[in-house]
């Protein structure tokens, strides 16, 4: 994405606090900047902060401290029918008692719009989101996945720079949030529209953002692109939150050259890539991803570390096979493989030998 | 034909696997079930039968029953049959002779003052009327009659020979007035005094039948004969008319008339301001009429009163709506408070408030917003009945507010707001057409509570301030004019039962909701 300096902020968070209560923050001291036309997704357990983060955004609630500016204004005191933001709700708030139709011509009503060009414009986003068909219907007459895409055009017909959605996908099943999941993101970048869009969904987050920004706390813990976030996470929390990994806690032995060997607290020793220790003798937690574990030695650099582990439980899930090892006195340190041919299906009580490439295990700050 | 055969087995009825009709089966299965149901209700349903919908419909049979005058005075019914009041008051005798047979039965029974009190509500002096002539009807001197035939035969002093007469089918074919008379007396002899008609003497009204059978034909061969041509004799209408000028004019006859079938509409034309006249149902004189401005006064205080709750509740089930559980439900307690006093007592508070040297009047002119001269006047008038009712019916505006509020949720708000409308056009255009099935349940319930609303308008209402149900209290406790009472509940119930169908029709009742 071409970005320049002018747009590199189109929404940007300086300092920002939220207190509901006034004894606790809800958001602490958040700080993000977004440039035009980013996809951009907060993802975090219920309770974070980044629901709250979004309402700002909207102006449902108010920032208690630090400013929100939007194209590099300060958006603070403007009430949220003056700034023009698009919204999906979580239930997507269809009125009810208005018809598809009516429910996307009313922002272009409130927006003085004439009638003929209210109607084509509705008729456009309608098309867009293939409900063309729809225009006279009720809400309450349509499906889930239906609403959703009546929801999404109805943000987008008053043509929005910004758009915010609410977990819009929630209340879908798993095949039609898939599926809406690449319309949204296609629809977005096709009409080169910001998005801010929350989730708790991981694999929503991976697949639809160009960045994504983990919270937890009420603070932004990683803010980065998918990839990195998968394959680099920065703490423990976004190491735990992303994806599944193995967790195994011991103290750093030695460091040095990018890689440092981890004592474990069974006393086995690992090769690991130090990313939040820097001194021998500090707590960690090395994280490895169970597609990154290696069972077949020959793949493994000369002199790497291994670990023994006995196979507890095998698990078919179709293309994948899931392990259950014990490794290092943890009984619920897994391992996927792929459905290959040559791939052996391991039997319970099998002892085996695993290891991984240093760069796969991240040692990380020990929480 | 066969491919029509064909056809007809596949498109027949479903069968079960029995082969019985599928829906057959079905029934048979719910069927336990459906009784199960109506046990666990039959309890409630016959009490509400017993309590509830009996009492009703005989109290609307008593708007157009009126067996009354059929039963008090059938004979002159039968006379006035033929008669056309647009030719003025009857002057013939045999009518007047009826209503003197049916006059002495009646007073012996008892039952004319009954009679007057019925046709005083047609017209007044109707009860006087009847009671005084009543009074008189037994001493007028129709015994000449009797002393004249016992004259010419002591046979007709003889209760047994009168007895033996009475029974031949022939004697009764030549003499029907006779035959009536002395069936009634007989009766009446049996039922009030508990004598045995063949050991008695008739008495007078039977030998005046007699005597105007006789005038009319022969005697039969079983009696003694009888010259009656030289007897003295008695003008019947004279004898009324000399009782009561009254009788010489037109409002009895037409009253008795017009109310001597078993069903009338009289009530209902009452009801509603109306009498019937010489030419048919008309209008009543201008300062009679009292029902139909009570019907208006009591629909527009009621539309009033269901305006001024919509205006006052509306805010609070809001705020009651969209503040956090506690507070919400500080303000529920608030607004159940009245319900846990009594009616009574509130409405009897809103006197001490309301009245000129009371708490508001005191206050406003203490603040000098009054003149102490020009000391509001807000009790026993119509301002009396809409303050007070509002008070009193504000809880049912605002609980199906409440409860219609409580399920729209905060964000069809924000999402008019982030879709540019501003807060009113937010809440006009998005939150209001969502609560109106709140209002809609709201107004519903307070508009039929108020219509029908009696105490409250009794005790502050004045005279401008009385409902339709006051004058109904009335006449059922008062006047005891139950016919009357009865139609003009009858009109009510029609009244909100149509405009129930009008709200129907505009709003739609699926659109009421009480909850959820």
């Amino acid at each position: 994405m071409g970005q320049t300096t002018a747009d590199a902020a189109y929404v940007a968070f300086e300092r920002v606090q939220k207190s509901y209560d006034g004894v606790s923050l809800v958001v602490k001291d958040l700080n993000l900047s977004m440039p035009k036309g980013e996809f951009l997704t907060m993802l975090g357990p219920s309770g974070s902060g980044k629901t709250t983060c979004l309402m700002m955004l909207a102006g449902f609630e108010t920032a208690t401290h630090g400013e929100i500016k939007l194209a590099g204004k300060n958006i603070n005191n403007i009430p949220p029918h003056k700034r023009g933001i698009g919204m999906v709700f979580q239930n997507y708030a269809l009125f009810p008692h208005m018809t598809v139709a009516e429910n996307l011509s009313f922002p272009l009503e409130v927006r003085k719009i004439g009638k003929s060009e209210r109607e084509d414009k509705v008729r456009h986003a309608l098309d867009m989101v293939q409900m063309g068909a729809f225009g006279g219907r009720r809400p309450s007459q349509l499906s889930g996945g239906q609403q959703q895409r009546v929801a999404l055009a109805r943000a987008l017909v008053f043509q929005p720079e910004l758009v915010l959605m609410d977990e819009p996908l929630g209340a879908l099943d798993k095949q039609l949030r898939e599926k809406m999941q690449f319309e949204i993101t296609h629809l977005a970048h096709d009409l080169g529209i910001t998005t801010v869009y929350v989730t708790h969904d991981q694999t929503e987050a991976l697949t639809m953002s160009d960045r994504v920004a983990v919270f937890n706390d009420g603070r932004i813990q990683q803010l980065a692109p998918p990839d990195q976030l998968y394959e680099a996470p920065e703490n423990s929390f976004v190491a735990q939150f992303i994806g599944e990994n193995n967790r195994l806690m011991g103290t750093v032995k030695e460091i040095g050259g990018g890689i440092c060997v981890v004592r474990l607290d069974s006393g086995d020793e690992i090769d690991a890539k130090p990313v939040n220790v820097s001194k021998v003798g500090e707590r960690t937690q090395v994280s490895i991803r169970p597609e990154r574990v290696e069972i077949n030695k020959t793949r493994l650099r000369d002199g790497a570390h291994t670990l023994k582990a006995e196979v507890l439980e095998f698990i078919f899930m179709g293309d994948i096979f899931r392990t259950r090892l014990r490794v290092a006195g943890s009984d619920d340190f897994v391992i996927k493989t792929r459905n290959a041919p040559d791939q052996v299906r391991l039997q319970p009580g099998t002892q085996i030998e695993i290891g991984w490439l240093p760069g796969d295990c991240r040692a990380l700050d020990a929480p | 034909m066969a491919g029509a055969r064909n056809i007809q087995a596949e498109t027949g009825p479903m069968l079960a696997a029995d082969g019985r009709p599928l829906k057959d089966s079905l029934n048979r299965a719910l069927r336990r079930q459906k009784l199960r149901a109506l046990l666990l209700i039959s309890p409630l349903l016959l009490f509400i039968m017993l309590t509830f919908v009996a009492p009703i419909a005989d109290m609307l049979f008593r708007s157009v029953e009126n067996q009354i005058v059929q039963e008090t005075i059938p004979r002159t019914v039968k006379a006035l049959e033929g008669w056309d009041p647009s030719t003025g008051a009857p002057h013939d005798e045999a009518t007047f002779a009826a209503l003197y047979t049916d006059l002495v039965i009646a007073e012996e029974y008892k039952a004319h003052t009954r009679l007057g009190t019925r046709l005083n509500y047609e017209f007044g002096g109707a009860s006087s009327l009847f009671r005084g002539t009543g009074r008189e009807v037994g001493k007028w001197p129709t015994e000449v009659y009797t002393e004249q035939f016992v004259a010419s035969d002591p046979a007709y002093r003889d209760g047994a020979a009168w007895a033996l007469w009475m029974a031949d089918p022939s004697v009764r074919a030549v003499l029907p007035l006779t035959a009536d008379a002395y069936d009634a007396w007989a009766l009446m002899t049996v039922v009030e005094k508990d004598d045995v008609p063949a050991e008695e003497q008739p008495l007078d009204f039977v030998y005046t039948a007699l005597y105007r059978d006789l005038a009319a034909g022969a005697l039969p061969q079983l009696m003694p004969a009888v010259d009656v041509d030289n007897w003295d004799s008695v003008a019947i209408r004279d004898l009324f008319l000399e009782e009561d000028a009254a009788w010489g004019e037109l409002p009895v006859w037409q009253a008795m008339k017009s109310y001597g079938g078993n069903y009338t509409a009289g009530y209902f034309l009452n009801a509603v301001d109306m009498q019937i006249g010489a030419n048919g149902p008309e209008m009543r004189a201008e300062d009679e009429r009292v029902y139909v401005t009570l019907f208006i006064r009591t629909m527009i205080l009621s539309i009033t009163i269901t305006a001024t709750c919509i205006l006052l509740g509306y805010p609070v089930a809001w705020l009651m709506a969209n503040l956090p559980a506690r507070s919400a439900n500080l303000l529920m307690i608030l607004v159940l408070l009245p319900f846990w006093t009594s009616l009574l007592v509130r409405t009897s508070a809103w006197k001490v408030l309301l009245q000129q040297q009371g708490v508001i009047n005191d206050t406003l002119v203490w603040l000098g917003l009054v003149d102490d001269a020009n000391r509001l006047v807000l009790i026993n008038n119509e301002a009396g009945t809409i303050i007070a009712m509002t008070h009193i019916l504000l809880p049912f505006m605002i609980l199906p507010l409440y409860s219609v509020m409580k399920t729209i949720p905060p964000s069809y708000l924000r999402a008019a707001k982030s879709l540019g409308a501003t807060n009113w056009t937010a809440f006009w255009r998005v939150y209001f057409p969502q609560s109106v099935p709140g209002i809609g349940a709201g107004s519903i319930l307070v508009f039929i509570l108020a219509i029908g609303y009696y105490i409250t308008p009794e005790l502050v209402g004045g005279n401008k301030g009385v409902f339709i149900s006051n004058r109904i209290a009335y006449h059922i406790g008062t006047s005891l004019n139950w016919g009357l009472a009865a139609a003009l509940g009858t009109i009510l119930l029609v009244i909100v039962l149509v405009l129930y169908w009008v709200y129907d029709r505009v709003v739609g009742i699926d659109n009421v909701k009480l909850g959820g």
